[in-house]
Formats: C-alpha cells, sequence, structure tokens
C-alpha cells in the first residue's frame, strides 16, 4: 500500500498544546512517527540569567503551570546547595505536602484528559469535579489555585495552622473514597479495559532504552522514582510505596496513576500528623556563592531536572531545565510504531505530555558546516533556496506582497 | 463483572443532586483568606528602600518620591503576577494582598494602580 505522510500540529484539536508531529501512514496504520519540538520556545533559561535568584523562583515556577512546584523546588533546591543553606524540618514538610497536593491534582486531571481522549467524557466531568475540591485546599494553603508561589530561598512562605490541616484532613477523606471509586470502576468498566488495553505498548526493555521517566517507566515495571532512589524534601522520612504495574500500556498508566493517588492520601496524612514545629525559612544571602548545583525532583510526570551554575553574584550564570515530557516523548514513536492512528491521541495523552515546559533552546546549524549558526538572514536565504530547489518560486508574491506596501 | 446498567444508581442520585458548579458572575466567589490578588500600597509605612522594586519578577511595582518625605506607588495590574513577593520584601509592610480578583478592564490604560494618599487610590480614568 502507498505510504502517505500526514503532518497533525502545529494546530490540532487532538492536541492542546501546540507541537508538531509527523505520521507516516499505510492505510490506517502508523509506520513512522516523528515528533518536532519548538513552538513554544519562551527563553525562560536566558531570562533566568537576567533576573535575580529571588525573581528566578517566580520564573522557573512559570516553566509550567500544571507541576509549577515541581520545577520552583528543583531549582530551589539547587540554589540552597550551592549557598549551603540548611532548610528547617518545617519547610521541607510543608513542601512536600504542597507537592503531594499537586501531583494530587495533575493525576485527575491526567485521568479527565485520558477519560476525553477516548470518548468517556463522564470521567472528564466527574474527576474535573473533584479536582476542584484539592484545587481550592491549595489556594487556601498558598493563596493560588496554580503557581502557589511557596517556595522561597531557604524555606516556604506560608505555614500550615491547625484549621487548615483539617480541611486538608476532610479533603483526603473525600478524595480517597472518590478515588476508591475510579480504582473500582478501572478495574471492572469493560469499556474503559478494552479501550486501554495493548494500546500504545511499551515493553521493559524499550522503557528502559529510552530512559521513560515517571508513570510511564512505572507502568512498564521499571520501579524509578526519585522519591525512593534520591529523596528529596521529606521524602525520606514517609512510608510510601512506588507503585509499578506490568501491562506496559495506556490501561497499566492509568492503574498506575490512580494507585499514586492513594500513597499521595497517605503520605500527606502522614506527613501532616509527623510535621515538627519551628521556623519555616531560614534568611537566604542575595548574594551566592560561586559553585554548581544538580537538582532532582520527582514532578507528576516523571523526574524533572534543574541545573544552576553561580558565579558569586545575585544572578545566576546559567539554569539548565530538563521537564520530564522530554524524557518521555521518544517512547511515543516506540509506541505507536505499527499501531492504528485512532490510537494517537490517547497515547500521546498517555505520557501526560506538557510541551511548552519541554522546550529549551535549539541552536540551528548550516548542514554541512556544523561550527556555523544560522542568523535570522541565512536562515530566510536557507529556505528561499530550499523551496527552490523543489521547483518552488516566491519571488513573484514577495514582489506583490512589497509593492502593496 | 459485565453487569449492565451498573451505573443506573449513580444516574438517578445525580437527579436529586444540588450543580457542582456555580454560577459565578451572579453569584460571587469568596476568596481564602490569604489569597494573593489585588496589592495595596500604604504610602505612610513607605521608608522608600525600593525593595519591592528590586524583587518584582515582571518590573510591575514603581515607587517615585515625592516632596515631604512622601512616597508615591504605581502598580502594573497588567504586569503584575501577583506572586507577592513584594509583600514579604517589604521591612514596614507597606505592602498588602487583597482578596480582590476581578480586575480586567476594558481599556489597557487602566490596567494600573496609583497609591499617593493615604485614604483613596487614584486609578486613571
Amino acid at each position: 500500500m502507498r505510504k502517505v505522510v500526514i503532518p497533525i500540529g502545529p494546530q490540532h484539536p487532538a492536541l492542546k498544546e501546540p507541537e508538531s508531529f509527523s505520521v507516516t501512514l499505510s492505510g490506517e496504520r502508523i509506520m513512522a512517527f516523528s515528533a518536532r519540538l519548538g513552538y513554544n520556545h519562551r527563553g525562560i533559561e536566558k531570562a533566568c540569567e537576567e533576573r535575580t535568584y529571588i525573581q528566578d523562583v517566580y520564573l522557573v515556577e512559570r516553566i509550567c503551570g500544571i507541576c509549577s512546584h515541581a520545577h520552583s523546588t528543583a531549582f530551589v533546591q539547587a540554589v540552597e546547595e550551592i549557598a549551603g543553606l540548611s532548610v528547617p524540618e518545617r519547610a521541607l514538610y510543608i513542601r512536600t505536602i504542597i507537592a503531594e497536593l499537586e501531583r494530587i491534582h495533575s493525576h485527575l486531571l491526567w485521568l479527565g484528559v485520558a477519560g476525553h481522549e477516548i470518548g468517556f467524557d463522564t470521567l472528564l466531568m466527574y474527576t474535573w469535579r473533584d479536582r476542584e475540591v484539592v484545587m481550592d485546599i491549595l489556594a487556601e494553603l498558598t493563596g493560588n489555585r496554580v503557581n502557589y508561589g511557596i517556595n522561597t530561598i531557604g524555606g516556604v512562605r506560608r505555614n500550615i495552622d491547625a484549621s487548615e490541616i483539617s480541611d486538608i484532613l476532610k479533603a483526603m477523606d473525600i478524595l480517597e473514597e472518590r478515588t476508591k471509586y475510579y480504582i473500582q470502576l478501572a478495574k471492572e468498566e469493560t469499556t474503559l479495559i478494552k479501550r486501554l488495553s495493548c494500546v500504545g505498548i511499551l515493553s521493559h526493555e524499550d522503557a528502559l532504552s529510552l530512559g521513560a521517566v515517571g508513570p510511564t517507566a512505572r507502568a512498564s515495571g521499571i520501579p524509578r522514582d526519585t522519591r525512593k532512589d534520591d529523596p528529596y524534601a521529606a521524602y525520606d522520612k514517609l512510608e510510601f510505596k512506588v507503585i509499578t504495574d506490568d501491562h506496559c500500556d495506556v490501561y497499566g498508566r492509568t492503574l498506575v496513576r490512580l494507585g499514586e493517588l492513594m500513597e499521595s492520601y497517605k503520605m500527606i496524612r502522614q506527613a501532616l500528623k509527623e510535621m515538627p514545629t519551628g521556623p519555616i525559612s531560614v534568611k537566604a544571602p542575595r548574594k551566592i556563592p560561586a559553585g554548581e548545583a544538580f537538582s532532582r525532583y520527582e514532578a507528576p510526570r516523571g523526574e524533572d531536572v534543574h541545573y544552576v551554575k553561580a558565579d558569586g553574584t545575585d544572578r545566576p550564570e546559567r539554569v539548565k531545565v530538563r521537564a520530564p515530557t522530554l524524557a518521555n516523548l521518544q517512547t511515543v514513536a516506540k509506541m505507536l510504531e505499527d499501531r492504528q492512528l485512532a490510537d494517537l491521541p490517547i497515547v500521546i495523552a498517555a505520557i501526560d505530555p506538557c510541551f511548552s515546559c519541554t522546550d529549551r533552546l535549539i541552536s540551528l546549524r548550516e548542514p554541512k558546516k556544523p561550527d556555523k549558526t544560522l542568523a535570522w538572514e541565512d536562515l530566510r536565504a536557507y529556505s528561499i533556496e530550499w523551496y527552490r530547489a523543489r521547483g518552488i518560486d516566491f519571488t513573484k508574491v514577495n514582489r506583490k506582497i512589497s509593492r502593496r506596501n | 463483572m459485565t453487569r449492565p446498567g451498573k451505573m443506573i444508581r449513580l444516574v438517578v442520585e445525580t437527579f436529586f443532586k444540588k450543580p457542582a458548579t456555580t454560577l459565578y458572575p451572579f453569584k460571587k466567589v469568596e476568596m481564602p483568606a490569604n489569597f494573593r490578588g489585588k496589592i495595596i500600597f500604604k504610602p505612610h509605612l513607605c521608608i522608600g528602600c525600593q525593595m519591592c522594586m528590586k524583587d518584582c519578577p515582571s518590573g510591575a511595582i514603581k515607587i517615585t518620591k515625592l516632596p515631604n518625605k512622601k512616597f508615591e506607588c504605581e502598580i502594573s495590574l497588567a504586569k503584575c503576577i501577583y506572586c507577592a513577593q513584594c509583600v514579604d520584601s517589604c521591612p514596614k509592610k507597606a505592602l498588602e494582598s487583597t482578596k480582590e480578583f476581578e480586575l480586567a478592564v476594558l481599556d489597557r490604560k487602566n490596567l494600573k494602580a496609583v497609591f499617593s494618599d493615604d485614604t483613596k487610590e487614584t486609578s486613571p480614568e
């Protein structure tokens, strides 16, 4: 059968963010799949270098709207390591509680999106309604529903008082009951099982070789979790299981996320019970001494990595961010190999992609001279040549446009 | 395992429940006590150290010196990201977060708040 290459995106109803995929089809079967990043590049790393550390905390928080606490904590951890600050215990517990609340809201959001992608919109309505419970708790604790702004260098900005603790515990009871219902639903609802089983299969070996992270890796039976492997904040004092699954498909990823929700409720209850009293922050210097640090954080989507290099001034010399989606994106091509086109939206959604977080600088180099970078004029000239070689000439159109102006 | 009509109980229950959504513009939403909304400025407390200006991540705040050791504050509501870092940075607590969040206006010129007098806030209209 003849092969057809179809572009999906940058703007497409099945995608929630601008992203371009090129899918080679033979009939309805996907022969090859490639993704192109870069439609959402915002220059955040460079902008970080031009702002002070305290301003950067709020900037890196805006890398992602959903896992904003993940990015700000990863950044703050790196800066604290360079400055040699010892963060108070209570601050670490508060960070952990917010992190787990964020995981709950992100996983509930994912469950709704996954339900929507398979045409099960009732699940979307139910989970997003329940998500409001945790969003309200986050607003109460931090002062905002998203971009919590709870972190500061040397601790956290807001304390948790007794009335807030009782509110969190009440919310956890409601959500636990709802999540039990979703787990029952995932295990019994035939339409859900049949639609998600054997879709987007990623074998244990492939997940290892492609470096999958987060629920994507854990659903392929890899017990990879930064909270356990390299504990940060208060995770070394909390008891929790790393949820893994052997289904290796989208159904497995659903079960992993639902299982993680139950673990999160347990961890929040334990953290609230064991949270020590004391100060919530230490005074941080404005100028951070020279040095570099590498910080890991288990975001809801997988391992988030921040690298910070300080040069002794009040601004970082270099900030490098690796969002979890970048690690998981390669697995999508493997999952879609020789699969139906109709599975594409749910398989992409199953890694819980966050493309704008992933977009980092791409340096454009001339094909034959790898050490020469292309400027805007060069790129323009290169594209004109590229089209002309394929028999498309824009000279006439250009002249028409310039005459009109 | 597969019993048809398993959801029927839930469906019937839903008929007797209140809607999960609220009629927002008609019914006002109350924000939690420490919500980070619009920032207000108290000119009599300001000492003009400009720490808020230095720490603001988006450059939304501007403190200018008036005669008689008084200070005027101009906050761009469009630039402000409502992180309330200025509230934390202020050594004299001259800035404060409010619960106000309905800040949309039709003209972008009105997207700023100027505080120069102790009693009232002037908005350029």
